[in-house]
């Protein structure tokens, strides 16, 4: 379905700062693969998040969706077939804009944009009966300005509307990082919620090993750019937090990584 | 107070003639947040061609038309600058606005100023019949011009395309996730911006019976203006989209009212820029006054909430 060949990305070339995010990444995923993607702090998790969704060209390798290379198309034509939650509830929503707005703009997504009405009374309607099924208590807010609402409800938001049109990948980057634990866990039902029922092929990063135990049914940790390790269904079953750090630091070959694994 | 209401016809003129250029400059400093300083340049060029093409003996619709087009070209040169060659978008208006100068002279016959009678050629609108009763009023004129350009705005934000425009503007990121082409929408913003600017230097070089390559000196400051003063003004009971462009029109004619009454207090005309920007300056300010002083009292709160 996806797949990355030997993608290179290296960020600030020839500065102080130059950072090899991704090194010779490779990695192929199955359709209906739901996989959490663990490391510590600079591994490349987001930045291989991003390398897919096209947030910028990367150096060398290529990546291929369902046969056909996408490794140029820009952002927002890749956005036809992506859905994407941000670690930031800020950056998922246009906070200037109505709830049922924001839900329309992405009612749209991959579509041309052309010169009718920009929301119909028949999607209002839609929209209305999707929040209450979510139980967000946002069904009688449609025309709040998504700016005010809490974090969690616009993280959630952001979700519905990446799903809104039936994405053939989702990606969600350390999308309950930035919520208080309850929220968080909220989130995170919802989002196993709305991938079970469409079959989503989804790739989770998240800095919480137990949840990366407990969902998908496929768990790879990355270390300085690339995959080291790469846990199937049947060996993730009887995980425990003990074994993956152990795991880990076989793989990667340094201790120290632990710590910034847990800590991060 | 005799002379304030004989000269408040004239003032209510221009301020309607500056609401237009002023919803171009909502366009883009609001719905885009971009801050494009194109429009001191294309404001003057909107004139220059209007006038030129109604000197050429060009209906004056006709030539409005026009103005409004080159204006357009005008900001998309802005938007190629800066989407395509990633220069920043004040530094991108700045450079089109100083070569619309050498542009604006051109189409001028290199003439700085370039008249247009109202005694020889049919025009839209002119200060000399600001005062009379008819159909050739200014005011009368332009309150169905700003109707018209609310009204088509008002639409073309709520389809599709235009909402992909908004989006923008609030959050790129966003946008882009949401498979919208930021760098074609903010041209196109641009675009209409410009055109509505050079639209409203057409109007008002008829008005005033000349184009003159300066007119558009510090237009970006008035259009700010108004959209301040409309923001203040009618900020909290305005809500929906198309009262806040009536906001920003009306913005402009009380910008002009004022600017009548200081004039007539004996104010010397030369500071008129400078009082401006200081209003401007005050106003845009005031918002992040308010942060930092509520932010200083939160600060407080929990310093004496941990003790």
């Amino acid at each position: 379905m996806l797949e990355l060949i030997n993608v290179n990305k290296t960020f600030n070339i020839g500065t102080a700062n130059e950072k090899k995010a991704l090194d010779n990444l490779c990695l192929k995923l199955k359709d209906g693969d739901f996989v959490t993607v663990i490391g510590g702090n600079g591994a490349g998790k987001s930045t291989m998040l991003n390398a897919i969704a096209g947030t910028f060209r990367i150096d060398s390798g290529s990546i291929i969706l369902d046969g056909k290379d996408i490794t140029n198309l820009p952002e927002h034509k890749r956005a036809a077939f992506l859905g994407r939650v941000f670690q930031d509830p800020q950056m998922g929503t246009a906070p200037s804009m109505m709830i049922e707005e924001n839900l329309a703009l992405a009612a749209r997504r991959g579509q041309k944009r052309g010169l009718s009405w920009g929301i119909t009374a028949t999607e209002r309607a839609g929209y209305r009966e999707l929040l209450e099924s979510f139980g967000l208590g946002l069904e009688d807010r449609m025309t709040t300005k998504v700016g005010i609402l809490s974090g969690g409800q616009r993280q959630a938001l952001t979700l519905l509307m990446a799903t809104l049109k039936k994405p053939q990948f989702l990606l969600l980057d350390e999308h309950t990082a930035a919520l208080d634990p309850k929220t968080a866990e909220k989130v995170l039902d919802l989002s196993e919620e709305i991938v079970q029922r469409d079959h989503l092929t989804t790739l989770m990063i998240t800095h919480n090993m137990k949840d990366a135990i407990r969902h998908g049914n496929r768990l790879i940790m990355m270390d300085e750019g690339h995959i080291v390790l790469d846990i199937s269904e049947d060996e993730k079953k009887n995980l425990t937090v003990a074994d993956l750090l152990q795991k880990f630091s076989m793989a990667s070959g340094h201790e120290e990584t632990n710590d910034k694994l847990l800590l991060s | 107070m005799g002379s304030l209401l004989n000269a408040l016809p004239g003032a209510v003129s221009q301020g309607l003639i500056w609401g237009i250029m002023a919803i171009g400059v909502y366009i883009t400093f609001r719905v885009l947040d971009v801050a494009d300083l194109t429009v001191d340049g294309s404001l003057a060029t909107g004139g220059a061609t209007c006038i030129m093409l109604i000197r050429a003996g060009l209906n004056p619709w006709i030539a409005l038309l026009a103005a409004f087009a080159v204006g357009m070209a005008a900001g998309f040169i802005t938007g190629i600058l800066h989407t395509k060659c990633g220069i920043p978008a004040i530094l991108s208006g700045i450079l089109t606005q100083l070569s619309l100068y050498s542009i604006n002279l051109r189409i001028m016959d290199s003439k700085a100023n370039q008249p247009v009678s109202v005694d020889k050629y049919p025009l839209l609108i002119s200060s000399r019949h600001v005062s009379e009763f008819s159909i050739e009023n200014p005011i009368l004129l332009m309150i169905i011009f700003s109707a018209v350009v609310i009204s088509a705005l008002y639409w073309f934000f709520g389809t599709e395309k235009g909402c992909s425009v908004r989006a923008t503007g609030a959050n790129p990121n966003m946008a882009r996730a949401q498979g919208i082409n930021t760098n074609s929408n903010i041209i196109l913003g641009l675009m209409l911006s410009n055109g509505l600017v050079a639209t409203s230097g057409a109007l008002l070089a008829q008005f005033q019976g000349s184009a003159d390559v300066n007119m558009g000196r510090g237009a970006i400051v008035i259009g700010l203006a108004a959209v301040i003063i409309g923001e203040v003004v009618f900020g909290k009971i305005f809500k929906s989209f198309w009262l806040t462009l009536l906001a920003v029109v009306i913005g402009a004619v009380l910008y002009y009212i004022v600017l009548q009454i200081v004039l007539m207090l004996g104010l010397n005309t030369n500071d008129l820029k400078m009082i401006t920007a200081i209003i401007v300056a005050v106003f845009l300010a005031i918002p992040f006054w308010k942060n930092k002083l509520a932010g200083k009292r939160l600060g407080k709160k929990e310093v004496s909430g941990d003790a």
